[in-house]
């Protein structure tokens, strides 16, 4: 029971199918409240189906889902009022403002202060400058920050993020993993899926890998790390990578 | 815990500020959907009027129900336009994984699609009135025009759902548009039916648009409507109730 009250995601034996098309196999895992889970696996794996079941987006064909203790197919209303998504497009609106968007989802999470939360979601994320102008002006990077505000309006505990580094350049995506980590530290359970190992390596307490519609490994990196053979010990010449590079002389030119 | 339905009135005002705001960005909306029709009834009156014969010695009075639906006609293809790029986009399945009622999304696309033609509609009755449009209809008549206009745009904006919502793209979404605006011309909406030749003249007498514009003349010259009414809150209510029960299912299926 105790470790129960642990979990904000439980899934046992999770089947969908499209018609002949068995997208999830009996799918296992369980993530602890407060940490950061990643959904690791290739494109078509999987990863996308396992998070629209559950947020309550899709439902699913057998097998127990429960998400803070909701289950998602006879509590969805529950699992919607703890949980937020950031799916895998920048769902924000184009037309309205990156403030009007903030507004419009505290409006919707019916918070008495719509405004002043907008305010501090613009401050936090860096978007003062471009508070008043419309999304669709906004760069890659922006959009996802906004995006990612958004999902936050409300302060729910259980934050999904759908791949959300995808199509961004390299240093976007440094500032999404540094707002991951900072939702980590503030407690929050992040459940993020990705197709880049590294990615995973970086923000990640728990990993698991998702193949043709089953997990084939879970757990710690640390864990992960002793499936595979013992280190050697070797000397190689370090290259540095074109995105080391390419970050390097960007940075440089920054501080100039 | 609080219940998603008790909400659905409050939300659903929340979803339609947020079309309005598309509606009142969009130079484009704006254009043909107020502006067009009233550049019409310019042409129709200055240009071309002296030239039809309508047996009404004022021809605005003549033309102005016509231009009325062709406004709303035109207004169709951009619910099914902004339908489409909220399903597209991810932003209903933003709001799906919130706890708000799983309708208000819909609701407040087809709440925007009445609000907005009410607005331009009232523009447009303005600039006739300005062109010398009289009428000596009362309080009663004019209640009932409204409420007819109202079904007409409720009929049309189903029908705008179930095509945005099931589009594969942009183009399919918006072309549901371009035969209803083809109704208000081959209606007797510019011209009485009995100038048109035979199969012109019988498309035209059995179609909806042409029931409702007689329905609105009469009211609107204190004439009585006789049985055109009926047949246009049927034609209406008609279409309203199977465009709803397609679109319902069609939004149950992909959300």
């Amino acid at each position: 029971m105790e470790n129960m009250q642990n979990q904000a995601i439980r899934v046992e034996g999770l089947r969908k199918s499209y018609k002949q098309l068995h997208v999830l196999r009996g799918v296992d895992f369980e993530v602890a409240k407060g940490s950061v889970f990643a959904l690791l696996g290739s494109n078509g794996s999987g990863k996308t189906t396992i998070v629209k079941i559950l947020t309550t987006l899709l439902k699913h064909d057998s097998g127990n889902v429960t998400v803070n203790g909701f289950d998602v197919a006879l509590k969805p209303d529950g699992v919607r009022q703890s949980i937020s998504l950031t799916g895998q497009f920048a769902a924000v609106d184009e037309i309205l403002t990156g403030r009007e968007n903030l507004i419009l989802i505290a409006r919707l999470r019916h918070l008495r202060n719509a405004r002043q939360v907008a305010d501090d979601l613009i401050k936090r994320f860096g978007l003062t400058d471009a508070a008043d102008r419309r999304a669709s002006t906004y760069s890659g990077g922006m959009r996802r920050r906004l995006d990612i505000a958004m999902s936050l309006v409300g302060n729910s505990q259980l934050v999904f993020l759908d791949e959300p580094t995808t199509g961004l350049d390299p240093e976007a995506r440094i500032e999404v993993w540094k707002i991951v980590k900072e939702l980590a530290s503030s407690g929050i359970t992040v459940f993020l899926t990705t197709q880049y190992l590294e990615e995973a390596e970086q923000l990640a307490d728990q990993i698991a890998i998702l193949d043709k519609g089953t997990i084939i490994v879970s757990g710690t990196l640390a864990e992960l790390k002793k499936l595979f053979p013992p280190a050697k010990v070797e000397y190689i010449e370090k290259q540095p990578t074109l995105e080391e590079i390419f970050l390097a002389i960007v940075g440089k030119n920054q501080e100039n | 815990m609080e219940t998603t339905q008790s909400y659905f009135f409050m939300d659903m005002s929340v979803m339609l500020g947020r079309s309005m705001r598309h509606v009142f960005r969009s130079m484009d909306t704006i254009i043909t959907v107020t502006l067009m029709p009233i550049a019409m009834m310019l042409l129709f009156v200055y240009v071309l009027g002296g030239a039809i014969q309508t047996g009404t010695d004022n021809y605005v009075n003549y033309l102005l129900p016509g231009i009325m639906l062709i406004a709303i006609a035109n207004s169709i293809g951009y619910t099914s336009y902004r339908l489409f790029l909220d399903m597209e986009r991810g932003i209903f399945e933003r709001f799906h994984s919130m706890p708000i009622s799983r309708s208000a999304a819909l609701w407040g696309h087809v709440l925007t699609s009445l609000v907005s033609n009410v607005i331009s509609v009232a523009v447009i009755i303005l600039v006739a009135l300005v062109m010398g449009f009289r009428s000596t209809a009362g309080g009663l008549s004019w209640l009932a025009v409204a409420g007819i206009l109202a079904l007409f745009t409720l009929a049309l904006t189903w029908i705008a759902a179930i095509a945005g919502l099931s589009a594969k793209s942009v183009d399919g979404a918006v072309a549901v548009a371009y035969p209803i605006h083809f109704l208000p011309l081959i209606s007797s909406a510019f011209v009485p039916t009995a100038s048109m030749p035979g199969p012109v003249r019988a498309f035209a007498e059995n179609q909806p648009v042409t029931s409702i514009v007689e329905t609105i003349r009469s009211l609107l010259s204190n004439q009585p409507v006789g049985n055109e009414i009926w047949v246009a809150l049927a034609w209406c209510v008609g279409i309203i109730l199977v465009a709803y029960f397609f679109a319902k299912r069609v939004y149950q299926k992909r959300v």
